[in-house]
Formats: structure tokens, sequence, C-alpha cells
């Protein structure tokens, strides 16, 4: 039977994007693009033009007399409390009271009936700020004596003094490490839809749906069962829709009640950046002590984090900058701090690898000073310093599925790594203008949420009788393919055509309580809570179909499009039908804990993370000394996901992930003027990758020979953010680079993001 | 006697009696007519997700091409053919080509960007059926997206491109009938108002220099590339606007000059550029993207004084000239003396930069170099045009000009001194190097610093003497895409 029928969309089978038709047609619906409700009213929100100040008078006179404005809200028209801050420290205001924080800080919102009517309104606000002392950086904040915004933490094992006193050789460093803008594409937006009672609806992009939902009840002051949140899908999010459209979500729903008709909120773009967090830029305090053979013996390192005005995530962004302050070698002697810096900018958030690439990049770039100051090269530093399965990392995890050695091996095989070393070190030698550099770095990036409760998930199944499937989960769609992936094993569990699974909005009316879509755990969590609400629906139906054609439950089996009763093969249609007839229940609500997973911050010890995910890339490129332009030649990567439930939408998640990584630390550059206002607000200033910014050569390989040694989803591993810090390779190579002209005396030390500026200056500086 | 803002859209005509000068494209598709297929990333022309094809009459006929929506605006689109992604299908009803090549490619992921690359690729697919991996690339300049890294789409681009099908596309089947619609349309003077926002459409240049001498200060759009801006960023009020882009399109080429009707656009200027000025070819192509190329225009660049400003730089060096017109009266002006300080131009009122005139040294040394923080569509951080010529092996003139540096495009003269008179060599460019630093003052921003300025300055000279000394020595980055 199974021979005789062809399925499509099982697990580990390439499957596209169960929304790509509707992508390339432009009929995928964005939250800006649902049918709008008759009456439907535009708030937009007014900004602070100063980054720390009291505010002395605020004349809005002008804002509610301009054409078309039905309300203006501040601080004291909001019903329940003024605070979306996800970590519940009170600190994250809705609309400024009193004294603003950072330039670009929601102070008022303007309701008006178009959204050009808002927008224009808005401008005319006349606010007066009496300015406060101000800090903007880590270790201006330092300097003024900020404080932290949220405990700091420390990650110890073994005496690091004591290891660097003992240590024959020593290397301390400086190291600055710049932020990131999410940009996604579609901006921040929400919808709120009044209904009877307390009763709201918010079709928002967001990936955090029973936050919002939180959030939305806190600041309305109703229950959460009054709150319905949907997302169908996003257009990119990368962290930045995890908590930061909380505040446009709750102004909909303010004004959305107050005047009992549907209102949107959509910020123009420069607006978005502005007043939306990023990833926090570092500067990090490194020493490391080493012996001849390039061994690491101890690291002490202080990571200063700008996380702006309010803690917002960062106390969990910051502990995992931490959690990768290894990557994947081995301290024996290790002391590594965190410090949530205080600043007068936008609260820093969530994104993409969330604090771990800016520990990965650390050590890396002790790794590069150890072979400088040895005359090796890195990759011989790399190889020596990797995990051994049995060795424990600084928070205390025994390290035991290390794969790396194997992935290198692999990667300077397939890259042809050793010749084209080789090649890079003679071009350099002839001394000419176009310099090249080539680098091969690792990834071990730790998988779960670092606060344990966050690694739950809920799914909801109904089968309808004419045998459809219905699959809701608490996972959202920001193109990573969650559904699609989810849906595959749902189709692989009942064994039928993907296409007879409906994906549909995540919704908090089907499944409560959900965690973010974030820390690339979507399909590790929901896809196992899928599988759970399946297995129920497929015991009742084992039960049934036993029962019903008189066979031993043993011998009833689901097979490509029908269920095996013995020898008997029904349709599995028929079977619904039947099973629906016979009063079957057909509906089943998943749940999965992610298992094993434990952490006392407090001790700084347990075992945070279910199981790593490794990758490693090697990047050639080419540098202009005269210009500091540069371009990547090549890059290679080798990336682990396990077994792959999808392997063409994880390596899609692998290219685009590096290239988005490569961007952090190239051209991707976020610059204040000295009043604290962010110059780098729109897409011409500021600049992410372009096609032409992708490497030359291009080749990007899943590990399939690897598999989860821990019991995940059909043993697949999480893609999302682990390949990110891949672009550290190209970061390297440029370093490489850059060493040549001074002939590799010592390591380049350019500070992140190595834009064609500070490449020049780094030329500059070791010419002499 | 004028009539109502007429043109096609998709397989509709509209006719709008009421439309403000000030509406763009985009607004009207998404907020009055609910098509949504075509979506808002940035409302700057920067990041290609509201990406629609605009074909417009020629002399060479129907010529569609991919603009920005965002800040295009709507009066603009007077007599053109608005094609946007809800009318892209294949010959059988289904989904074009490219379409299908995106989804066996795995070209979208969050899909937000997606309509936008479609309808660029679309124009790209129809307008040069042998692009490569290259081209692809120079087309999709003006796109971003931030999930797939861009190799999924270069794949499927390629792939559609081997597909074919061109002869049998919508657009092409229907080119007559469309030519013949928009030929139909009337072309008097167009005046129409939304409340107190105005546009005017002027039926042709005199038509223009007549309602130059009438209005005050109207506002002159030509391209929009950056007065969609004053719209969409700045909320600025530009009524009365006086719409010209379908105007001066003339070109001519003599044995000694170009001459260049200021309403050309960078894209139908560049087959002229890799004709007469190949060497500049590189530096016209990295203007800005694909979309904005289409929709700029060459007059607009100069008129607008910007200090950054793509092609003052290299037209300085090239000692180009403008005609500047007010009525039937018509001046010439260098190009280096209508840039006169920051923000402001030898421009009377009621005067307009009517014609563009490039010289022709056909013996003389040209370059034109563009630095900037992303290679592909920024602004620059610094921009050199340089035109050397030589009498025997010393230097005999010196045109050197920068963007970036100051609050004008402005010559490098004290650089062009150390240059004049000596040995075509390495000495003069090192002096010269050196001398750039003593001619700017640059300023400090986002972009780059002014030590940077300066440093790249100086070094853009050793640049151009390495690559005529030893042309056989890699001196610029080789972006080409390899296997």
């Amino acid at each position: 039977m199974k021979d005789e029928i062809s399925i499509k969309g099982l697990a580990h089978m390439d499957t596209a994007h169960d929304s790509a038709a509707k992508h390339v047609t432009g009929r995928a619906e964005y939250t800006d693009d649902l049918a709008e409700p008759q009456g439907l009213l535009h708030a937009y929100l007014g900004l602070s033009k100063c980054a720390h100040g009291r505010i002395t008078a605020m004349d809005l006179e002008a804002v509610r007399a301009a054409p078309g404005v039905i309300d203006v809200l501040t601080a004291a028209d909001l019903p329940g409390v003024n605070d979306v801050s996800p970590a519940g420290h009170h600190d994250d205001p809705i609309l400024a009271e009193q004294e603003v924080k950072f330039w670009g800080q929601p102070v008022f919102a303007v309701v008006a009936e178009t959204r050009d009517q808002a927008r224009r309104a808005a401008a005319l606000a006349k606010i007066s700020y009496e300015p406060l002392l101000q800090a903007l950086d880590p270790m201006g904040a330092k300097a003024a004596g900020m404080d932290y915004v949220t405990d700091p933490l420390t990650l110890r094992r073994g005496d690091a003094a004591q290891g660097l006193a003992a240590a024959p050789r020593r290397i301390k460093g400086r190291f600055g490490i710049g932020g990131q803008d999410h940009f996604y594409l579609e901006g921040q937006i929400a919808m709120a839809v009044p209904g009877e009672d307390e009763d709201v609806t918010i079709n928002v992009s967001t990936q955090h749906p029973s936050e919002v939902q939180h959030m939305v009840a806190h600041v309305l002051g109703v229950q959460s069962h009054s709150v319905v949140v949907n997302v169908r899908r996003m257009g990119g999010g990368f962290g930045g829709k995890e908590t930061q459209m909380n505040l446009f979500a709750c102004v909909a729903a303010v004004a959305a009640k107050k005047w009992n008709r549907a209102v949107k909120i959509r910020p123009d773009r420069d607006d978005d950046m502005s007043a939306t967090g990023k990833r926090h830029d570092f500067v990090v305090d490194y020493e490391v002590g080493f012996d001849d053979q390039g061994r690491i013996l101890a690291v002490d390192g202080d990571w200063y984090a700008r996380c702006g005005f309010s803690a917002d995530l960062s106390g969990p962004v910051t502990d995992r900058a931490l959690f990768h302050a290894d990557n994947a070698y081995y301290y024996p002697d290790v002391r590594v701090s965190s410090h949530p810096m205080r600043t007068n900018t936008v609260s820093n958030t969530a994104f993409r690898g969330f604090g771990g690439p800016q520990g990965v990049i650390v050590a890396e770039r002790m790794i590069e000073e150890i072979a400088y100051a040895l005359g090796r090269d890195p990759l011989e530093i790399r190889k020596a310093n990797l995990y051994q399965n049995g060795q424990l990392t600084p928070y205390h995890q025994e390290v035991t599925d290390q794969i790396l050695p194997q992935m290198f091996a692999e990667l300077e095989a397939s890259s042809d790594y050793q010749a084209r070393r080789q090649a890079v070190l003679d071009w350099n030698a002839k001394g000419g203008v176009i310099r090249k550099g080539i680098a091969l770095t690792p990834v071990k990036f730790g998988i779960s949420f670092t606060a344990t409760w966050y690694n739950q998930a809920g799914s909801l199944i109904h089968i309808y009788s004419d045998g459809s499937i219905a699959l809701n989960h608490g996972g959202t769609e920001m193109g990573q393919g969650l559904n699609t992936k989810v849906a595959q094993v749902v189709a692989e569990a009942f064994q039928c055509d993907l296409s007879r699974v409906k994906i549909t909005k995540t919704t908090t009316e089907k499944v409560p309580n959900t965690s973010a879509t974030a820390a690339s755990s979507g399909t590790d969590l929901n896809g196992m809570a899928a599988l759970d609400a399946a297995e129920q629906i497929k015991t009742r139906l084992v039960d049934f179909v036993a029962e019903r054609w008189q066979a031993p439950k043993d011998q009833v089996r689901f097979v490509p499009g029908h269920i095996m009763a013995g020898e008997t093969a029904i349709p599995f249609d028929e079977v619904i039908k039947a099973a629906y007839m016979a009063r079957i229940h057909l509906s089943a609500a998943g749940f999965y804990k992610t298992p094993k997973i434990h952490w006392d911050r407090s001790t700084g010890r347990g075992r945070p993370f279910y199981y790593f995910a490794y990758g490693a890339a090697v990047a050639e490129v080419s540098v202009d000394t005269l210009t500091g332009e540069y371009v990547i030649d090549r890059a290679d990567v080798l990336h682990d996901v396990g077994r792959s439930l999808n392997p063409i939408i994880d390596k899609g998640q692998v290219e685009g992930a590096f290239v988005q990584g490569t961007g952090w630390l190239t051209c991707e550059e976020l610059w204040w003027s000295e009043k604290g206002e962010l110059k780098t607000h729109a897409p011409s200033t500021y600049k992410i990758p372009l096609a032409s910014d992708r490497p030359r050569v291009f080749n990007v390989k899943l590990a399939d020979w690897s598999e989860n040694t821990e019991r995940s989803i059909k043993r697949s591993k999480a893609v999302g953010e682990p390949p990110f810090m891949l672009g550290i390779s190209v970061f390297e190579a440029i370093n490489m680079a850059v060493a040549s002209v001074a002939d590799y005396r010592e390591p380049a030390r350019l500070d992140a993001p190595a834009t064609p500026e500070r490449v020049l200056m780094g030329i500059r500086r070791l010419q002499g | 006697m004028t009539g109502d803002l007429r043109f096609l859209l998709n397989d509709r005509e509209v006719a709008l009696s009421s439309a403000g000068g000030s509406d763009t494209l985009l607004d009207f598709l998404r907020i009055d007519r609910r098509m949504t297929g075509t979506k808002e990333g940035c409302a700057e022309g920067d990041c290609g997700a509201c990406t629609v094809l605009v074909g417009r009459l020629t002399d060479q006929g129907l010529r569609y091409e991919p603009v920005n929506a965002c800040i295009r605006f709507l009066a603009s689109c007077h007599g053109c053919h608005v094609v946007t992604v809800e009318h892209l299908r294949g010959p059988d009803g289904g989904l074009h080509p490219i379409q299908t090549a995106m989804i066996e490619h795995h070209g979208s992921q969050c899909g937000f960007c997606t309509p936008g690359f479609v309808m660029a690729l679309y124009g790209l697919w129809m307008s040069n059926p042998a692009a490569d991996a290259m081209a692809i690339e120079t087309a999709l300049q003006g796109n971003l997206c931030r999930c797939t890294g861009y190799e999924p789409i270069i794949k499927a681009a390629l792939a559609a491109q081997a597909a074919g099908g061109q002869a049998m596309d919508a657009l092409t089947v229907e080119r007559e009938v469309v030519a013949a619609k928009l030929r139909a349309m009337p072309r008097e003077r167009v005046d129409v108002s939304k409340g107190a926002d105005r546009a005017i459409i002027p039926a042709d240049t005199d038509d223009l220099a007549a309602l130059l001498l009438e209005h005050q200060k109207p506002t002159l759009v030509a391209g929009a590339t950056d007065v969609g801006l004053w719209v969409t960023k700045f909320l600025r009020n530009i009524s009365p606007t006086i719409f010209i882009a379908h105007l001066m399109k003339g070109v001519e080429v003599t044995e000694t000059e170009l001459k260049i009707g200021a309403g050309v656009t960078y894209s139908e200027a560049e087959p002229l550029i890799a004709e007469h000025l190949p060497e500049l070819l590189d530096y016209w192509q990295r203007i800005a993207g694909w979309q904005v190329r289409n929709m700029g225009t060459i007059g607009g660049n100069i008129a607008n004084g910007s200090p950054i400003g793509d092609t003052p730089p290299v037209l300085i060096a090239l000692d180009a000239r403008i005609v500047l017109r007010k009525g039937a009266e018509r001046r010439e002006v260098a190009l280096q003396d209508y840039f006169i300080d920051y923000g402001k131009q030898d421009r009377a009122p009621g005067e307009f930069v009517e014609t563009i005139i490039i010289p022709l040294n056909r013996g003389a040394k040209i370059a034109g170099y563009k630095i900037s923080k992303r290679r592909d569509s920024d602004i620059s951080s610094v921009a050199m045009g340089l035109c050397l010529t030589l009498e025997g092996d010393k230097i005999a003139s010196a045109r050197i000009a920068y963007g970036g540096m100051a609050g004008t495009p402005k010559r490098a003269a004290g650089a062009e001194v150390a240059l004049v008179g000596q040995v075509f060599g390495k000495a003069a460019f090192e002096a010269a190097a050196r001398a750039v630093l003593a001619d700017f003052t640059p300023l400090s921003d986002m972009r780059a610093s002014a030590d940077y300025r300066s440093a790249v300055a100086a070094n853009l000279l050793r640049r151009f003497w390495l690559e005529q000394s030893e042309p056989d020595l890699p001196v610029r980055l080789n972006y080409a895409v390899g296997e």
C-alpha cells in the first residue's frame, strides 16, 4: 500500500514555504493588508526630541486642532498601568510622564480619521525640556555612575585570577562591538477592533501574542480573557517583534476602547527605528592566559552593554552573552561578568542570537590574539581549544554532543582551506593594494530559553468530518517556515498529504500562555506540542479502528492516505467519517515542555540548554587598502541542524542568517549624534546587505549526518539563530587582510562593524 | 483648457478630476484602491518593497521600468501604464515564470519584500532576456531582503531568464493596444487639485516656461527621488507642484559634445555613458538603485544642489555646462559655478535647468570613483570625478572635483595645481594627494568622519595613478560572481 501512494510534505522532505505562492503574487496578507473595519481610525505617536530631560511644558493645542484629529492621548489617558516592561521591572512606560529618557521616546498619541492626518498632527506638538545629565554609551554610563538596568551576572569556574597569574602568556584587550537594527521589512503595526463588554481583538505583527494579550489587559485594566491577539504572519521579526510591538498594540487598544472604533497604528520607518530597541552594542574588556602551544588556561572578562533607558530583555540578553563567551572552547579557569548599563538611548532588545553573538565574537577575538602572538594559523588554535565531551562550560553544563572536530575536518577539506590560506599568504606577500584574508570560525549555540518556564508550548488540532485537518499552535510565522515544518510533523503523524493540513493564524483564543517565538525554539517546542495533539487523536483512532474493523491494536497502522486494520486498508477520509458517526473526539490540545533543563542564576550553575547546535564557516575576503572597501570572495558554510525537518527551508535560514551576521559586522552601523539622536534611522542611512554584498561564491551545506542526541522533534535541531554567528568568519578574514599590511605582527583588532572607514583607519594605524 | 489626470492601472483606465500634487502612487494603490500586493517598507525609495512597473511612451515605443511607488507621485503617472503585482500572470493566466521560479527556488521567507523583488525581476526579464548574475544584482540594487541572504532570489532570477517566454508575456502581447490607449490620452495641460494641494502637468516645455512665469514658488518635480521624501518624510507642503519628468527628454550627440535634456533619467542616459564615457559606466551604475535610476533625472540631480549628488563631481570634472531657461530666454552656466554654497544655486525665480552639455574630450584621461559604506545604493562618503589631458609626458590640464568633501560639489584647486605642468608620473600624484588635504575641510557625520574622507580623497588620486601605470595589477576589488 505504502509504495503505491506518494504523499507530499512529510517530515524531512524539502517542502516549499506554505505561503510561497501567496508571497509571490502579493496575496499574502500582513496586518496592514487586512480588510479595514468601517470607521477605522488611525493613531500616531509623538516622539521626544531630547535624550534625557524633564518635560517643562507640553503644548498640544495645535495637535488637537489639526484636521481630522479625534483625540490626543497622554499617559493620563491610559486606564490601567502605564507600563509594558516584559520583565516586570515597571520601567517601560507606553507614554512618557514628566521625564523623557531617550530621543525618540513616545510622549503622546494622536488619533485621527486618516494616518496622514494623525502623522501631520503629531508633528505640531510643542514640548520643552529641561535637559538632565545624559549618558549615551556603556563606558559613558559607567563614567557617569549610571546604575544597571537589571541585575548583572557572573559566571565562574575555577579561579581566573590564579589561572592568569600562572599562565606563561597573557594578553589583555578591549573590543567595541556595535549594535544592529532589525530592519524587518514590515514595520511595527497593530490594529485593534473593539468588541462588546471589555473585549478587544488585536491584529498585530508580533512574535509574542500572549505577551501582547497580557500587556493590553494590564494597560486597559481588564482580565486577559477579554483580549484576543491574532497573528497570521509577520514581514520579518528577528527579535524586533518579541517585545517591541507591545507599546503599539496597547495604544491601538486604548484608543479603540475609548472611541469604540477600530484603530490602526503604523509608525513611519524613521519613527520605528528611532522608537524601538535594537541589538545591544557592547564594550568588552578581556584577558586571556595561554601556553606556548596556544592552549587557553584562563579567561577573565567584563561585558558592558548599552541597554538603553530600561531593562526590557537586557537581563537575559546580557546573560546569554556570557553563556557564549566561551563559544566552542574550553576555559580551564574562567570569570566573566555582565554589566547591563543604563543609557539614554532606546531600550535595546532581543535580536537573533540574543546576546550570544556578542559573546562568541569575543572568544574568537581571543583566539586571534593567541594565534598572532604565537605566529600560528588561528585555525590551529581553535582546534587546540575545542571542547571535548565531558568538559564543563563556565555555567557548569557538561558538553556531551560535540561534533565540531568532524565538521572542521569536513569543511577544511570541502573548502580547500589549507591551500587557499597559503594562496592568501602568498598573495599578500606581494604587497599590493588589494589584500586578502581567510578565516574558519565555528559556532556552538545553546538551545533553550534560559528562562526555564518559557520552554513550553501548546497546540490544537481539529479533524473535521470530511477528513480535513486544522492545525494551530502557539508559534508565530515570521518567514522562518515554522508553520510549514510543524504542519509536516502533523502530516507525517497522520500519513497524509500536507495539503490536507490547514495552517491557521496564531491566536490566543486557541492556544493560551504561549512563549515568544524566539530563541530558535519555535519548531522544537511547537512541533512537539503538535505531535502530542496528533498522537492523542491517533490513539483514539487506533482504538476505534481496532474495534470497528476487528483488528488487534498493534496491527492498526497509519500508512500513506490510509489506516491499516491488519491487512485491510481503509482510506483516511472513510475512517474519519466513521469515527465522527461513532462519536469519537476528533480534536485535541497538545502540550510540551522541554525535559532535563534547569538553571540557577544565583549560583551560576545548571543545565540551561537541552542541547547545542553547531556550525562552521570559511570566509575569504579582499580588501582595498586605499579605501577600506572589501568584497566577500567566497564563503563555505557547514551547519548542523540535526535531522532536518525540511532541508531546503533550513538551508534558507542558514544562508539568510549568514548574510545578516555579516551585515552586523560590516556595513550596518548605528550612529548617534552627541545630543543622543540616532541619525541612522532609515535605509537611506542604515545600510543592510544587498544582493551584491553576499559572497561572490556561496557554498552552504547542512551536516546531513548529524542527529540530535536528545529526543528533540524528529531528532532535528533549532536553526534560527546559530548560523548568524558564522558571519564572524567574514569579520575575522577582514581583520587578517588588514593585519597583512604589518606582516601579521599583531592582530588588526578592528572594532565592529568593520565599515570601510574602520578598515582604512585600521590599516593606517598598522602602517604607522 | 485642462483635463483630468489619466493613466492606465493594470487593465483599467483611471481618470481623476481630483488629485493632489503630493499624493503618492503607493497610497493611491493601497489606501484608495485597497490593492495591497504592493508594500510599504520605508517610504523613501530605498527598500524596493513598493516596486511597480510604469510603462510610458518614448521615441522607441512603450518602455516599462520598475519604480518605487512610495516616492512616485500619482500625478507623474499621467499618460502612463501602471502595472502592479496583481496584474502579473503567466501566458496561461496562472503564475508568471518569475513567480514560479521564486517559489521553486525558495526565494521568499517572510514574503514582505517579495512582490517588490518579483516586479523588479519582471522588469529585468522583459528588458534584458540575457541577464546574468551580475546584471541581476545590478537590477536588484534597489531591493532589500532581510531574510534570504539573496542567494535563492538570484537563482530564481537566473532560472526565470532561462525559462524565457518574453514574447508571450501579457505586456508584450498587449503592447500595441496599451500604446494606442496611452497615445489617445489628451496631451493638454493638466491642472488638478485636492483641497489646496494642486498639481500641474504642463503640456510641453514651452508651457512649463510659461507656467513658471505665472507661479511664484512652485515645486518643480522631475523624478521625485528627492522631492518625494520632502512629502513622505518631512511632510512638507509642496503645492503647487509642476511635474516635468515627461519633458526635456531630448539627446543630441555631436563630435565634441553630449547635449542631454534635463528630463533624461539616469537609466535613459546609461547607453550614452556606455558609448561615449565608458570610464564612467561603473560609476553610473552605482547611482542609487535601478528603480531610482529609472525615475531620477540628471537635471533634477543638478537643480537640487545636493552636496553629495552623484552626477555633479564627474560632470564638473568634465567641464559640463547647463542651459538655464526663463520664459524664452536662455543662458549657459558652467556647472562648477552653478553651485554657490550649501543649499544655494545660481538659479533665478522662474528659471529651470533645460539642458546639460558635456564636452567630449576624446583624448582625455577620465575617471569617476564613488566610495560609500555599502557598495550599492548608498550615498557616497566621497565621490570624485577626474579629467586630465596630456601633452607629451606632461599633464596639460587637470580638472578634479569631489562630492562629500564640502557644502557643494567642488574642485580640488590645490591638487589640480600640483598636477598641471608636471610629468605624468607617481611623483605628481603623490604631490596632488598631499595637496588635496588642504583643499577641503570635510565634515564628520553618520556616513564618514572628516579624517576618513580626507584620507580617501587623497588615496583616490593614488588609485588613479596605479590604474594608469600598472594596468595589469589588481588595484580595484573584483565583484564578479563566481561559480
